[in-house]
């Protein structure tokens, strides 16, 4: 492989797609960031951004998905299509 | 336990290993007779003592550093197998009793035997570690007395002595139950791949019965039989079961 | 955790077991002063972590402070099996009457501490057990009641020691029991436990071992008594590069466990294999149809991908590793598809591509419908429980024996 390129890769398997107005929302980014167990959600004032480098981390738990209005929030898993 | 509504029958204990000795002292005294002990990295003066005790009030302890039991489709202590759903895959009810000193292996070991229509009528994980509460010798007693059973399954490794103890037992009770061992790990014998041996005072305690060649040679004389691979365990137990 | 002589005899002074009024010395300089101290002959002693001291010259005797001292500067230069000393001990040379021996060790079939005891001192113990057999006594003791010196009597009256010398060596072998159990060892043993002229007894050498378990629970005696320092672990493995990433990787992430060895191994297939009896058994059946394992690795309680991965990165970063075979006992913890992509995205990351380079991968059980969507998506080929650890282990040898080819 190149020598210059990093090591280690975005996501490979998972994908999270959080619509907006539920991704400026910053009580349901709080939310977010308390039920993901592998820190995929990081809450600011701005709402809520998605952790790239934790996404293949994902274990299907789909509490994301349930804390946001239905809808909102997919999982998209890459090896799907 | 007063605040428990009826009779308590076991205790699974998953506490740190600094709690463990004091949890299972807890249960033993206030009359549970089974004890699962699922956590590791306990020292040996705790386990033992733990014995000592289950010994003194007639209760009997399984682990440490183990999966538990199942008697499939009647009960399972412990996390063995997984959850009840992918457990129920790997054990049907069978007529094979199997122990092993690896959790993993008990299931995989079940999983064979169920996959060739023996199935198991129970499965204890006794534990990996020096000093565990029921080597397979002192739990063959209770597979002797299952109707159910017809013969035995264990899995070792090198180490230790239970197998010599597992040896002299089948002699020495002139055992109605037929045994089929496998042993993992014989590539630890080779020369390149010793570790630390142990001491002296050790080893005439110990004697040089923990190597995998001496125990395949002592459970052999026993009229055990060791199976080379795992995959013939299965053809091996259905052989015995027809003598 | 194994200790010097130096700090074997401090456990057993600690216990009230005399010893001989000996000094630890790191120089020529501080053994002469303990020479001088002890006023007469003395004996050097190098403080290494190995047999056979004697034999390589490790130990000395001195008549005057100026020998002890040219003594110590020797030893203190002299390397034994690869071991340099840590000091020297200076002891004064002790007119011993007779040698006796004295240990307790763990026997794990009755689940008991073990104490021996033999009036054949000095020599090897298994040697006595195998040609003195009636010159070794033996007493297992409680691990929950108190020990009573009358069950140390026993053990030493079993080897035909009688009177002033079996009131004398009684209360040595019950606190060397006792502290056996205080202190969680697994080896507390004096050799030779020596007679001397004026009838009392002092242990001339002691072996202490401590279980690795109980250390963080002994830290009274270890950092106080002792001031043996936390990094201080004794232990005379030097691990390998890839030991040494594998165990960082490990400790970077509390989910689950990853272990990884390659000493003894340099074949061509890399394993990532688990969980301990899988492991086990996985090895041998690959070496026994003719493959060549790279590397030994445990893998079990549900690791993250991220550590999946930098294992098996890991260890198809090792020479010589062409292909890595993934296999693990029916798993009901560790989740399949966690393990499916940690290993592909290992391959992913280091230019590979997975179907080439994962030979075989067999992981029954917790989430394998999901693994084996990831596994088909890379072309992986995999097998379920009805294909055993031996057949799985023989199809990764084929293919990387046909690729050689």
């Amino acid at each position: 492989m190149s020598g210059s390129r990093s090591e280690t890769m975005d996501a490979v398997f998972i994908d999270i797609e959080l619509d907006e107005p539920a991704k400026s929302d910053p009580e349901l980014a709080k939310k977010l960031e308390e039920v993901c167990t592998v820190g995929i959600f990081k809450a600011s004032d701005a709402g809520t951004e998605i952790v790239q480098g934790q996404l293949d981390e994902c274990v299907l738990c789909y509490l994301c998905v349930d804390a946001c209005p239905a809808g909102a929030m997919r999982i998209i898993k890459k090896y799907e299509n | 336990m007063e605040n428990h509504g009826g009779p308590i029958d076991g205790s699974i204990v998953t506490v740190p290993p600094g709690f463990t000795k004091d949890a299972v002292i807890e249960a033993i005294a206030n009359g549970i007779k089974l004890l699962v002990i699922v956590t590791e990295r306990i020292p040996r003066g705790d386990v033992a003592g733990m014995v000592e005790f289950a010994d003194l009030h007639d209760a009997r302890i399984i682990g440490p550093n183990c999966l538990g039991l199942i008697v499939p489709e009647v009960c399972k202590m412990g996390g063995i197998g997984g959850p009840a759903k992918d457990a129920a895959k790997s054990y049907k009810p069978g007529v094979v009793g199997v122990m092993s000193r690896s959790g993993g292996m008990t299931t995989e070991i079940s999983s064979s035997l169920t996959a060739a229509g023996l199935g198991v009528s129970t499965a204890v994980s006794i534990g990996g570690d020096a000093i565990i509460g029921s080597t397979y010798a002192e739990l063959m007693p209770y597979f002797e007395a299952d109707e159910q059973t017809q013969a035995i399954v264990i899995y070792t490794e090198p180490g230790g002595r239970m197998e010599a103890q597992l040896a002299e037992w089948k002699q020495e009770n002139n055992s109605r139950l037929p045994i089929v061992a496998f042993m993992a790990g014989k590539f630890m014998d080779d020369d390149e791949m010793q570790g630390m041996s142990f001491g002296h005072a050790g080893t005439i305690v110990e004697g040089k019965e923990d190597s995998a060649k001496e125990k395949i040679v002592r459970l052999e004389a026993a009229d055990i039989k060791v199976v080379e691979r795992i995959d013939e365990i299965p053809e091996a137990v259905k052989e015995r079961i027809a003598k | 955790m194994i200790f010097y002589e130096y700090e074997a005899r401090k456990i057993v002074e600690l216990a009230g077991i005399p010893v001989t009024k000996y000094g630890f010395c790191q120089t020529a300089d501080e053994a002469r002063k303990v020479a001088e101290e002890i006023g007469g002959p003395t004996v050097i002693k190098s403080q290494v972590l190995t047999g056979g001291r004697m034999k390589a010259g490790g130990v000395q005797f001195a008549d005057t402070p100026d020998e002890a001292a040219k003594h110590a500067e020797d030893i203190l230069k002299l390397e034994i099996n690869g071991h340099m000393p840590v000091g020297v001990l200076v002891d004064p040379k002790a007119e011993v009457k007779q040698e006796y021996y004295a240990s307790v060790v763990w026997d794990g079939t009755a689940k008991k501490p073990l104490m021996l005891f033999s009036d054949m001192g000095g020599i090897d113990i298994e040697q006595v057990a195998e040609e003195h057999p009636d010159h070794v006594g033996r007493g297992h003791i409680s691990n929950l009641l108190p020990v009573g010196d009358y069950e140390a009597k026993q053990v030493i009256a079993a080897t035909g020691v009688t009177g002033s010398q079996l009131n004398r060596a009684t209360p040595i072998l019950a606190k060397l029991a006792r502290l056996f159990r205080d202190n969680d060892m697994i080896l507390a043993e004096i050799n030779p436990l020596a007679e001397l002229t004026d009838g009392s007894f002092v242990a001339l050498d002691a072996h202490m071992e401590m279980e690795e378990e109980a250390v963080g629970r002994q830290k009274q005696l270890l950092r106080q008594e002792l001031g043996i320092a936390e990094e201080d672990t004794r232990d005379n493995y030097v691990p390998s590069e890839f030991e040494k990433n594998v165990k960082a990787i490990d400790a970077a992430d509390h989910r689950g466990v990853i272990q990884g060895k390659d000493h003894g191994f340099d074949g061509n297939l890399g394993l990532v294999i688990g969980a301990g009896g899988g492991s086990l058994t996985l090895t041998d059946a690959v070496r026994n149809q003719g493959g060549k394992p790279a590397n030994y690795s445990e893998i079990g309680g549900n690791p993250s991908v991220a550590k999946a991965c930098g294992l098996a990165k890991e260890v198809l970063k090792k020479d010589g590793v062409e292909k890595i075979a993934v296999m693990m006992s029916i798993v009901s913890n560790t989740r399949v598809d966690i393990v499916a992509r940690g290993v592909i995205k290992a391959c992913l990351e280091l230019g590979k591509d997975p179907a080439d380079t994962i030979a075989i991968f067999r992981i029954p059980g917790a989430w394998e419908d999901e693994g084996n969507k990831i596994l088909d998506y890379y072309g992986v080929e995999y097998c379920d429980r009805t294909v055993s650890l031996w057949d799985a282990a023989g199809r990764a040898v084929a293919k990387i024996q046909g690729a050689a080819a």
